[in-house]
């Protein structure tokens, strides 16, 4: 009983608060100087249409590292917590998925990928990028794990995608370090002609090894959870 | 109508998804339902955050054609707090993932998914 009260005395009070928040609320007429600054300097210091992935990537690269690290990490725990005995997994036959989800699946996989590359390799151009790019990618994996539960990846090859990404990702930072102004300074690439593929610098390329990273880590995920899926 | 702006719209969206998921999170007894309460709170979040950057007549920090490369600051709505709405999803995504691994090996440990069977940890 006194548990129930707590909750609704909890819930009032945030949303009251949430509440004054918002009848006090006015909107913002005009940007803060840091953000006026990134949509005015964008074009001619990053070179990227979008200005949102010019933040995520070269104002705040930094952010964006720590970002990656935190995916990899969970991926990593993931890893760690679902370990399993490889024993009677081939023993057991289960019943097979309908004809639709396989033709489909034989069908749309391909397309989900390349969908995938397009968005992290256009990241610098249109709404989008590695992380959205690796997530869709992911989901092509998801639908193949749905077709067949007894999927075999080959963990070899999602784990050194992931790595030799990684790996990249950091060599490329450092390179815009010596070469460039500053760590994950996108300069050391010539910034090409505005609104073209290959133009930003480093951007594109930065942002093809984080959608690659991403995909393989969130299909690596997929794989583990399924997997235990699959034991009981 | 002062009130009816596409803001305040998301806002109190966004309010309410907050609310609906603290209240899930806090009365229900399942574990997977009480994730599911947080990945609730957490779009609320996120939502909230990408409404308050929005200012009337502005477009997408997105240059093209329609926008032209003069006086852009003018043009744009706030780029910072989509960035950072980006990285708050990313990290909701990874700590999701973390969550239900959690309850998968409680599950196998006790075979329950009910809250009130661990009491180990219990304030």
């Amino acid at each position: 009983m006194y548990k129930n009260l707590f909750i609704i005395i909890l819930l009032t009070g945030f949303g009251a608060l949430l509440g004054s928040f918002l009848l006090t609320h006015h909107e913002s007429l005009s940007l803060p100087d840091l953000p006026a600054y990134y949509a005015d300097k964008t074009a001619t210091e990053v070179g990227a249409a979008n200005v949102v992935t010019a933040v995520i990537v070269t104002y705040r690269g930094f952010d964006t590292l720590g970002e990656v690290t935190i995916l990899f990490v969970s991926a990593a725990l993931i890893a760690m917590f679902l370990k399993h005995s490889k024993a009677d997994l081939r023993d057991r036959n289960p019943r097979p998925s309908s004809v639709i989800l396989s033709t489909a699946q034989k069908l749309l996989f391909p397309l989900i990928v390349l969908f995938g590359v397009y968005v992290f390799a256009n990241g610098h151009l249109t709404p989008g990028g590695g992380f959205q790019g690796g997530a869709i990618i992911a989901t092509g994996f998801l639908l193949l794990l749905m077709a067949n539960p007894q999927a075999e990846f080959r963990h070899g090859l999602l784990n050194s995608v992931e790595s030799i990404s990684g790996i990249t990702y950091v060599v490329i930072g450092i390179l815009g370090a010596v070469i460039g102004l500053g760590f994950l300074d996108n300069r050391f690439m010539p910034l090409g002609e505005l609104g073209s593929l290959f133009s930003a610098g480093a951007i594109p390329v930065i942002y093809s090894f984080i959608g690659l990273k991403v995909g393989a880590e969130l299909s690596n995920i997929l794989h583990h959870l399924n997997e235990v899926q699959n034991e009981e | 109508m002062e009130y009816l702006s596409l803001q305040n719209i998301g806002l109190v969206t966004g309010f309410l998804l907050i609310l609906i998921g603290l209240y899930g999170a806090l009365t229900n007894r399942n574990i997977l339902r009480i994730i599911v309460a947080f990945t609730i709170f957490d779009a609320g979040l996120n939502l909230v955050i990408v409404a308050l950057a929005y200012m009337k007549g502005r477009v997408a920090p997105i240059i093209d054609n329609t926008t032209g490369l003069d006086h852009l600051s003018e043009k744009f709505v706030d780029p910072v707090p989509q960035a950072l709405v980006l990285t708050s999803i990313v990290i909701g995504v990874g700590v999701t993932a973390v969550m239900l691994t959690f309850a998968l090996r409680m599950f196998k440990t006790r075979h329950s998914l009910d809250i009130n069977d661990y009491k180990v940890t219990k304030w």
